[in-house]
């Protein structure tokens, strides 16, 4: 079987499917609000730069995501580690063979993918209308303001995930997430605005 | 040609897969009928009595699934075998 066919008996051996989905919200969570807190205070900067948000917000988004990936395999690989120990403790065998040692090498890095790809991602789909403006596409919404309502956007869609997750109101959960999205918009209004 | 029909395992696997999953594993590894019976559990491990038939069943492919599935035999209770 290829590691690809494998990867989801790995995922239940491991009970990593419910890691996955959390590590997904939060680091897409952390991805999405920095991009709007940035966005926000560029726009209220009054900057028509677009070289220098870009490089800025790009560069804060390759940081979340290095970040994310490599704390999550660090911790990660020691809980799966320690996880087989006490499983080879009580077999009183060596599991490295088994399935259960492959989930035990592999399920870091599939974590620590996750949790990288979630903000760098999220970021640059908050970025696309300044990318598409730097290269010269216009719309009839500046690109910031654009970008700004994208971060809402996306936040919203992380809840409305997180209710079907819960197998709650969709809407409601959205709704949450977005109220949270205000009231940090409206903190940087405050202080920086 | 000397054929292996039934065997019956006294084997001590983690609580994944369970017992279902395992089952399944071990039928896949030759087409063979197979029945588990959890015997024993406790905290992280549980021992199963697995019944194998089958036309032909190959062993050592049994061995292999049982070492993948993170399970070790302990011992062959029951062997049928046609000469």
């Amino acid at each position: 079987m290829s590691v690809f066919a494998q990867l989801p008996i790995w995922l239940e051996l491991s009970r990593s499917q419910d890691i996955l989905r959390r590590y997904f919200v939060v680091n897409g969570f952390d991805g999405a609000l920095t991009m709007l807190g940035l966005i926000i205070a560029f726009h209220l900067a009054d900057t028509d730069n677009l070289d220098l948000v870009i490089k800025a917000c790009v560069g804060a988004a390759i940081a979340l995501g290095i970040s994310g990936s490599t704390s999550a395999y660090l911790s990660e690989a020691a809980e799966r580690r320690r996880a087989l120990n006490e499983l080879e403790d009580a077999m009183v065998a060596d599991l490295s063979h088994s399935a259960h040692g492959s989930a035990t090498r592999v399920v870091p890095w599939v974590v620590a993918f996750v949790n990288g790809a979630a903000p760098l991602l999220i970021s640059l789909f908050i970025l696309v209308p300044v990318f598409l403006a730097q290269i010269g596409i216009t719309f009839p919404l500046a690109p910031m303001p654009s970008a700004i309502a994208l971060g809402f956007v996306s936040i919203f869609g992380l809840g409305i995930f997180l209710g079907r997750v819960a197998g709650t109101s969709w809407w409601w959960s959205g709704i949450k997430t977005l109220v949270i999205a205000f009231a940090t918009a409206a903190l940087i209004f405050i202080i920086s605005g | 040609m000397v054929q292996v029909k039934r065997l019956v395992l006294d084997v001590l696997k983690p609580h994944k897969p369970n017992a279902l999953e395992f089952g399944r594993m071990v039928a896949a590894a030759g087409d063979y009928r197979v029945r588990v019976t959890v015997l024993e559990m406790d905290e992280n491990t549980e021992t199963l009595r697995v019944e194998i038939s089958g036309d032909d069943i190959d062993f050592q492919a049994v061995q292999t699934t049982l070492t993948e599935g993170g399970a070790s035999l302990h011992s062959i209770d029951e062997v049928d075998v046609d000469g």
